[in-house]
């Protein structure tokens, strides 16, 4: 038999039938829903006077617009508020089960469906959401959608899809003290650039990878998007049944031994063929800042902003004047002279209780620098909070100057109230520094939990090590 | 959804590359539920000066004078011209529908970002892929032209420039029929209905717990 990738495995797997021009009709196991995707999709469905295929996929949680303060008074906003009860209404209407704003397992849409074992290896996971290659850290295939798909998924099961080619990144080797998965993906994508995934289904591999927690992984998958992959993967090992076991969703009794043996055998098989294969060698990554209004645009921390006339394409250059000038940056400035106004520890990608215990391990008997005039920590889960508490980080986080939120988006996106003003600049643990992405005119730069922590106490960008 | 057979339109060059759909459609027009009315706020933090809300008077607020499409000879612009993966970022289809709403049909460029290109075949807007230095001559053209019209023609995959030269497009043919018919793919995937049972049946059978009724409580 010819050998196979994983992803080829989870594809094959889920296809129902193919057109004559490769377009296949996959079947979708788990539906993930979130409020600002969502309303279009169940209006479209009610217009054709359809109904949902089979509601025990879905999960549904309201997490892009919910205020991170006080929630006994609702929204304030009419208009984040009329979205989350529109989701509300549509998952009454339909009989889909949601985690409501109030309910303490609701949080961020990719952190809450690992923590539940909704997302189980060798599933196919979509959301209206790009973020979902998170899920791929399981070995699930997992990729976001537009609204007409999340309609079509919730009407069929299925999706129309072509094939992706595979991509093998290969990261072998020790990751350095200090330097964390956010690192190894922000230098992966400095490397291979936004657009280096395009087309393919990205497969992390090699020592470094498999020496990554759950926790780690899934920030590595959810930032294999950055990288222009709608899908990342990781191999199921040990560490993905552990983890798995006990979760809520995840199967019991006979079923639980039954789906462990399955799940071991999802990986890519020894002498499988990929598209593209690149290498990294995880002792030389260094932790990294982002400098500019793209994910590619990455530095290591005790590196410089680069010089524009250094760059030969022209096109390059264009974007990199482009992004100085939002970022109100001058080339060759060294990355630890960049003083912050707001640091941001939340995020599907760095929000989960391995983060918080990393960055509340930097702050501990520590203050946050006084030109740094908003320091806060928004957990991704109500579970995550209350784990954190129970750990007494969030006294930590508190006792440092830190606010200590309650779970969801927040200022990853700045839906709701929390966000950058114009020319604020801000270390932020999330995936995005596009223009305006924390709020018009916001300055972002993208690090580690670690290095966020280390930059608030700071007042302005250190290695982690150097604190 | 509408059909798209054969158009000419006027072409607007946007000259970025790596354009994401938070440029597209900030956020926070995305607190809309209805599918329509973005098409104000396309590109809302390049068009205009000050910060858009979603109930400002789009009517009212200062234009920055610089942004391509704030121009008087793109008015009307149908086509889009831009440059390297466009479209990359976010799953949000607010983003075509922008796009559409705004009155664009078509796109050109040398490369899109997957989430983005899938979104835009369902909402009737076309993408077409052209090799970047011909996407580089076409901008050039463009601004070099007053009144640059392209003719796009689904039917024929091709571009056809003002001067007669004609360029050719690749696209799959499943979303080429279904864009030429204007198909809406939820009910052509509903004549597999039968398929989809026999492969659910199966996998019931297979793995159980893929169809466990969710767990309340924890
Ligand atoms: S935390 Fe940010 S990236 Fe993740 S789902 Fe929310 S808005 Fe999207």
């Amino acid at each position: 038999m010819t050998p196979k990738t994983l992803y080829d495995k989870l594809w094959e797997a889920h296809v129902i039938r193919r057109e004559a021009d490769g377009t296949a009709l996959l079947y979708i196991d788990r539906h993930l829903v979130h409020e600002v995707t969502s309303p279009q999709a169940f209006e479209g469905l009610r217009l054709a006077g359809r109904k949902p295929w089979r509601t025990a996929s879905v999960l549904a949680v309201a997490d892009h617009n919910v205020p991170t303060t006080d929630r006994s008074q609702g929204i304030a906003d009419p208009v984040s508020r009329l979205q989350v009860e529109t989701l509300d209404q549509n998952c009454a209407d339909f009989g889909i089960t949601e985690f409501k704003m109030n309910d303490h397992r609701q949080g961020i849409v990719h952190v809450i469906g690992p923590e539940q074992g909704a997302t189980l290896p060798g599933m196919t996971v979509v959301c209206g959401d790009s973020h979902t290659s998170t899920h791929g850290a399981f070995a699930a295939l997992a990729f976001g959608i537009g609204t007409s798909e999340v309609e079509h998924v919730l009407a069929t099961q299925c999706l129309l899809m072509k094939k992706a080619k595979n991509m093998r990144v290969q990261v072998d080797g020790a990751l350095s003290q200090g330097v964390s998965a956010k690192d190894l993906v922000l230098a992966v994508i400095g490397q291979i650039g936004t657009a280096g995934g395009t087309g393919y289904a990205i497969e992390f591999a090699g020592s470094a990878i498999q020496a990554l927690s759950m926790e780690g992984r899934m920030t590595v998958c959810n930032m294999a998007i950055e990288a222009g992959a709608r899908s990342g993967l990781v191999a199921v090992d040990e560490v993905t049944v552990a983890y798995l076991k006990g979760r809520p969703f995840s199967p019991r009794g006979p079923d639980w031994e039954r789906a462990a043996a399955y799940w071991r055998t999802l990986h890519s098989d020894p002498g499988a063929s990929f598209d593209r294969v690149v290498a990294l060698d995880a002792s030389t990554i260094r932790p990294q800042v982002t400098w500019g209004t793209s994910p590619e645009m990455v530095a290591p921390v005790d590196g410089r902003v680069p010089d524009p006339d250094r760059e030969p394409d022209a096109v390059k250059q264009e974007s990199m004047r482009r992004a100085l000038d939002y970022m109100g940056l001058e080339p060759n400035v060294p990355i630890q002279e960049i003083q912050l106004d707001k640091v941001f520890i939340g995020s599907c990608t760095n929000s989960r209780i391995e983060d918080l215990r990393v960055a509340a391990a930097v702050v501990r008997g520590r203050r946050v620098a006084a030109n740094v005039r908003l320091a806060m920590v928004v957990p991704g889960s109500g579970l995550v909070k209350h784990q954190a508490e129970q750990e007494g980080l969030d006294r930590i986080f508190r006792e440092a100057g830190f606010e200590w939120r309650e779970p969801g988006c927040s200022m990853c996106l700045a839906m709701n109230d929390d966000r950058l003003q114009p020319g604020e600049r801000c270390a932020a643990t999330s995936n995005r520094n596009f223009e305006g992405r924390q709020g018009t005119g916001g300055r972002t730069h993208l690090v580690s939990p670690g290095m966020a922590a280390a930059a608030a106490i700071a007042g302005h960008f250190v290695d982690v090590n150097s604190l | 959804m509408e059909k798209f057979t054969r158009m000419t339109g006027l072409v607007a060059p946007l000259d970025r590359a790596n354009v994401d759909t938070d440029a597209i459609i900030p956020k926070q027009f995305l607190k809309s539920i209805r599918r329509s009315g973005f098409g104000p706020n396309l590109f809302d933090a390049w068009r205009y000066l000050d910060e858009g809300q979603p109930d400002s008077d789009n009517s009212r607020r200062p234009l920055n004078p610089d942004f391509v499409l704030n121009q008087p000879r793109y008015q009307g612009a149908q086509i889009l011209l831009a440059r390297e993966n466009f479209g990359c970022g976010s799953s949000r289809e607010h983003a075509p529908w922008a796009l559409v709403d705004y009155g664009f049909r078509a796109l050109i460029a040398p490369s899109y970002a997957d989430i983005f290109f899938n979104n835009s075949f369902k909402n009737g807007l076309l993408p077409i892929v052209l090799d970047a230095a011909l996407v580089d001559s076409l901008f050039r053209e463009a601004v070099a032209t007053p009144g640059y019209r392209l003719t796009v023609d689904l039917e024929a995959q091709t571009v056809t420039t003002p001067a007669g030269q004609v360029l050719a497009f690749a696209i799959d043919p499943f979303r080429k029929y279904c864009l030429l018919n204007g198909l809406d793919d939820i009910g052509l995937t509903l004549q597999h209905r039968d398929e989809i049972q026999a492969y659910e049946a199966r996998r019931r059978l297979e793995q159980p717990w893929l169809f466990a009724d969710p767990v309340p409580g924890n």
